[in-house]
């Protein structure tokens, strides 16, 4: 398990990209043309190492797949890092490790499509506060990965409810708020060693109040008019940007020996959007909002990929799900702001029910750590007037539904065969307040263990401090 | 004290008209007093009034039955520290009255030291948060400002969610200082300063006289109306709330206790009280708390741990759960996470309702399902202390509140989003 496939690929392709740069255009052009500029669009690789783990099967468990499927009494088999089968009766070597789950659940590890974990990390001091550039309200060039701080007790708050990957956000006070990262949660020495390996980029936009209160005694946008010019200039100059970029491509294509643009990081991002690189989560909470954000997106041709707190997304779900736009909700945070004062308990499963794409995120450091209470709240709510969601659907807001959101289910977010071994054992049915991650799993490594305090991760702020390898 | 009690009797009066009689009956009851729980019971009222719990099959003639079998009884939940009805949207809009914040200008100071200051002129029983609270169960609550500028931050109300004109059970029913890592620059930014401005302004409104008017003489630092308002605190006639995380903070407020027995000390927060939860107990100080919190948000919060409640209680100190406003509904799941790690189900409970009423006096009144009291009562799906359980009916004072607020509503005009009409004509 000391390198997995994912890092491979990944290898393999900065070889090529490398090669790309050295060599490009080198044979049959004329002996003018300098080497081909390629932009590096990944200068910060992931060093993510998966934690050994050896052949485990865990049997006589009630399984959620993830993708809807519930097996009652089933088994989950898996080896090197991957899933190798999940069902009722599986063949199973005999020098696998046996996890009898005799009345206990598993399920995909919860993935967090909104987090602040290491960029607001706890102790919350000034000097730690990382998380929002707020000095202009385009600030697309920067991104959180420069500003985690691994050593934030919250990730392993966060693993110990069962949060096996994360995105991490810039916050909200700007129109952009620059580039987020997706992490495994196994926290190192470094970001980079938590980096989910092949993860695209997002990028943090936010609608509103939070950008006309931060720049509106600042110069602007003071007003949502003003929010909505500053997207549509920005993306109008992303667009410049990009046909100078394809300009010089194809001049070079072309036998030309064209001059390098100047790179500008800011536009580079929104290029990276425009090219469908970069995936678009947008702070929005109102209907109207969100509809015009809609409307930006048609007009300068990219794509959201989802709508983050989206209170109101439950009066526009079906415009939602025509649009293929996720929502990343709360189960009943409400009224803080005038724009969370539409809140309703029922919106994550009226959106489910509408067929659009429903993500229960925490944007906390509390929260992230019993997502599944979350959805098992907006599930029980959705029941009540009559939404008959099975738990095993409603899974697909904690693992299937973020993972795609976020780009990564290909690799992960269910339990199927193939993919990253992502799994949490649950002391019970994980609708329940008392239930507990009792064992998580993270590309086949046991990362936390709730049996064996000796095994729990300690951060090195809480090495030597008051309270340290306690229960958390 | 006697104004509240004169505006009871004439409430009584005027309900003791209308001779209501309602009985609760078939599930399982949890009285959280003497009687412990009930299987199959029946709890009966009578003019707004619990007038018994009894078995079910024991249930007179002339009652209006609500069957409750297959279902949980509990008393209505007490938020503990909530600033209901004195806030409707916190950030950038709406009503706030949960924080008192005045400008240089300040002429003739009423107050310096913030304890004269009375939220009970601020409440609104319309407030949109009072229904939304209470078709989840939450039928009273401490009410408070949540922020200031001063050292203690005003006198708090109890109030009960019922909406109406009465909504007010008890003002002035506590004082709250804040000693924990927030000290203002006000105070120094250091506990240097604040406690000795503290012990200072408590002594001398000891020192007071009992009636401090215009014309009496008065050399104190703080305001004549402060020092009345700490008057009472330091009689022990009000609890003063003190919220401190650190354990060394947490032993200043035991020392405070032991210097002056007779007051009624409570602590708040106490991240790190599970280091000191002996000491707690033996000083017969009880805690509220949010049992979540189990991040070092701070340096005075290092030993912050999901185990804290069960821990205290476990040392015999009394918690109480439910530190919000928007969401005080969420005090249930908050108790039933300090269950999962480590407090046992019967303190979970407790900690939503008859602890709080205890720290505010009204223990009397509410918190409990006992012969007399007010018939606060919630019917619960299932354990209510379970995400998946609701509210399925709330009674207030007697009364039958409705299952709707403004939130269903919206969920309701929006259920069927192809409607043939603009929206604003569907009339939920």
């Amino acid at each position: 398990m000391k390198t997995s496939t994912p890092t491979k690929a990944l290898a393999l392709s900065l070889v090529s990209i490398a090669l790309l740069a050295g060599c490009g255009g080198g044979e049959e052009t004329s002996k003018t043309q300098k080497p081909k500029f390629e932009i590096d669009k990944d200068p910060y690789p992931s060093t993510y190492q998966p934690v050994p783990g050896e052949p485990t099967v865990i049997t006589n468990v009630t399984i959620l797949d993830g993708i809807g499927g519930q097996i009652d009494n089933g088994s989950v088999y898996f080896e090197n890092g991957k899933i190798v089968a999940v069902g009722a009766d599986i063949d199973v070597p005999d020098n696998a490790t046996v996890v009898d789950g005799q009345g206990k659940w598993v399920t995909p590890g919860i993935i967090d499509t909104h987090s602040h974990l290491g960029v607001y990390p706890s102790p919350s001091t000034r000097s730690h506060s990382d998380g929002n550039e707020a000095t202009k309200p385009v600030t697309a060039e920067v991104s959180a990965e420069h500003a985690v701080w691994p050593h934030d007790p919250g990730f392993q708050r966060a693993l110990a409810g069962g949060i096996t990957a994360m995105q991490i956000l810039p916050g909200s006070a700007n129109l952009f708020g620059g580039r987020s990262v997706t992490l495994k949660n196994v926290p190192d020495r470094t970001m980079q060693d938590m980096k989910f390996p092949g993860a695209p980029y997002g990028i943090k936009m936010a609608c509103g109040e939070n950008p006309k209160r931060v720049y509106g005694g600042k110069g602007g946008p003071s007003t949502r008019m003003g929010n909505v010019a500053g997207y549509r200039q920005a993306w109008s100059d992303a667009q410049d940007y990009k046909r100078k970029w394809e300009q010089y491509y194809a001049d070079y294509e072309a036998g030309k020996d064209p001059k390098v643009p100047k790179r500008d990081l800011k536009l580079e991002t929104l290029m990276g959007v425009l090219d469908g690189e970069i995936i678009v989560h947008m702070h929005c909470y109102r209907a109207d909002e969100m509809t015009v954000m809609m409307d930006v997106m048609k007009e300068f041709d990219y794509q959201i990929g989802s709508f983050h707190h989206a209170i109101e997304s439950y009066k526009i779900a079906d415009k939602l799900a025509e649009n293929n736009v996720c929502s990343s909700m709360w189960a009943d945070w409400w009224g803080f702001k005038m724009e969370a004062y539409d809140s309703i308990k029922e919106n994550i499963p009226m959106v489910h029910n509408a067929g659009a794409c429903a993500v229960v995120h925490s944007d906390s450091d509390l929260g992230i750590q019993r997502l599944n209470q979350e959805a098992a709240k907006a599930w029980a709510d959705g029941k009540r007037v009559g939404i008959d969601i099975s738990q095993a659907d409603a899974w697909q807001w904690l693992s299937a539904n973020p993972a795609k959101s976020l780009g990564v289910f290909e690799q992960t977010g269910s339990l199927e065969s193939g993919k990253h071994a992502d799994i949490v054992l649950w002391s019970g049915n994980p609708f329940s307040t008392y239930t507990q991650a009792e064992r998580v799993y993270i590309d086949g490594g046991l990362v936390y263990d709730r049996a064996n305090p000796e095994s729990w991760p300690v951060s090195d702020f809480e090495l030597g401090q008051v309270g340290e390898g306690d229960a958390k | 004290m006697k104004k509240w009690i004169i505006a009871l009797s004439a409430m009584m009066a005027c309900a003791t008209a209308s001779a209501q009689q309602i009985a609760i009956v078939g599930g399982t009851v949890h009285t959280m007093g003497p009687m412990g729980s009930v299987e199959n019971g029946a709890v009966l009222i009578r003019d707004g009034s619990i007038q018994s719990v009894v078995n079910a099959d024991a249930v007179p003639e002339g009652y209006e039955v609500i069957d409750a079998a297959g279902k949980v009884v509990t008393p209505g939940l007490f938020g503990a520290s909530t600033s209901l009805g004195l806030v409707e949207v916190g950030m950038s809009a709406g009503t706030v009255d949960s924080s008192v914040v005045f400008g240089e200008t300040q002429t003739a100071p009423v107050s310096n030291v913030g304890a004269a200051l009375d939220v009970q002129y601020g409440i609104n029983p319309d407030s949109t948060l009072i229904p939304v609270s209470r078709v989840e169960g939450v039928t009273s609550a401490a009410t408070g400002i949540g922020r200031g500028e001063y050292l203690f931050s005003g006198q708090g109300a109890v109030i009960t969610l019922s909406g109406g004109a009465d909504s007010v059970l008890k003002p002035k029913a506590f004082m709250h200082v804040d000693v924990s890592n927030n000290i203002s620059e006000r105070h120094g930014g250091s506990r240097a300063a604040l406690w000795v401005m503290l012990n200072e302004v408590l002594g001398e409104a000891k020192a007071a006289p009992a009636r401090l008017g215009p014309t009496s003489e008065w050399h104190g630092i703080t305001t004549r109306a402060d020092a009345a308002a700490l008057k009472a605190v330091v009689a022990g006639n009000m609890p003063l709330l003190v919220t401190a995380d650190r354990a060394s903070d947490i032993r200043l407020v035991i020392d405070l206790k032991k210097r002056n027995p007779q007051m009624n000390v409570v602590l708040v927060n106490a991240v790190e009280g599970w280091r000191v939860a002996n000491e707690l107990a033996a000083a017969n100080i009880p805690v509220i708390l949010d049992p979540e919190n189990n991040l070092p948000g701070s340096f005075d919060q290092l030993g912050a741990t999901l185990a804290n409640a069960g821990r205290l209680h476990k040392a015999g100190v009394a918690v109480s759960i439910g530190m919000d406003t928007h969401n005080i509904r969420l005090a249930t799941q908050h108790a039933g996470n300090a269950v999962a790690n480590g407090l046992p189900w019967e303190a979970g409970l407790a900690a939503v309702t008859i602890n709080p009423a205890r720290i505010y006096g009204v223990a009397d009144q509410v918190g409990s399902l006992e012969s007399g009291k007010r018939a606060d009562i919630v019917v619960w799906s299932g354990d209510p202390l379970e995400v998946t359980s609701h509210a399925e009916h709330v009674f207030i004072n007697g009364e039958h509140m409705g299952t709707e607020s403004r939130q269903h509503k919206l969920r309701d005009r929006y259920k069927n989003l192809a409607s043939d009409v603009p929206m604003t004509h569907v009339r939920p």
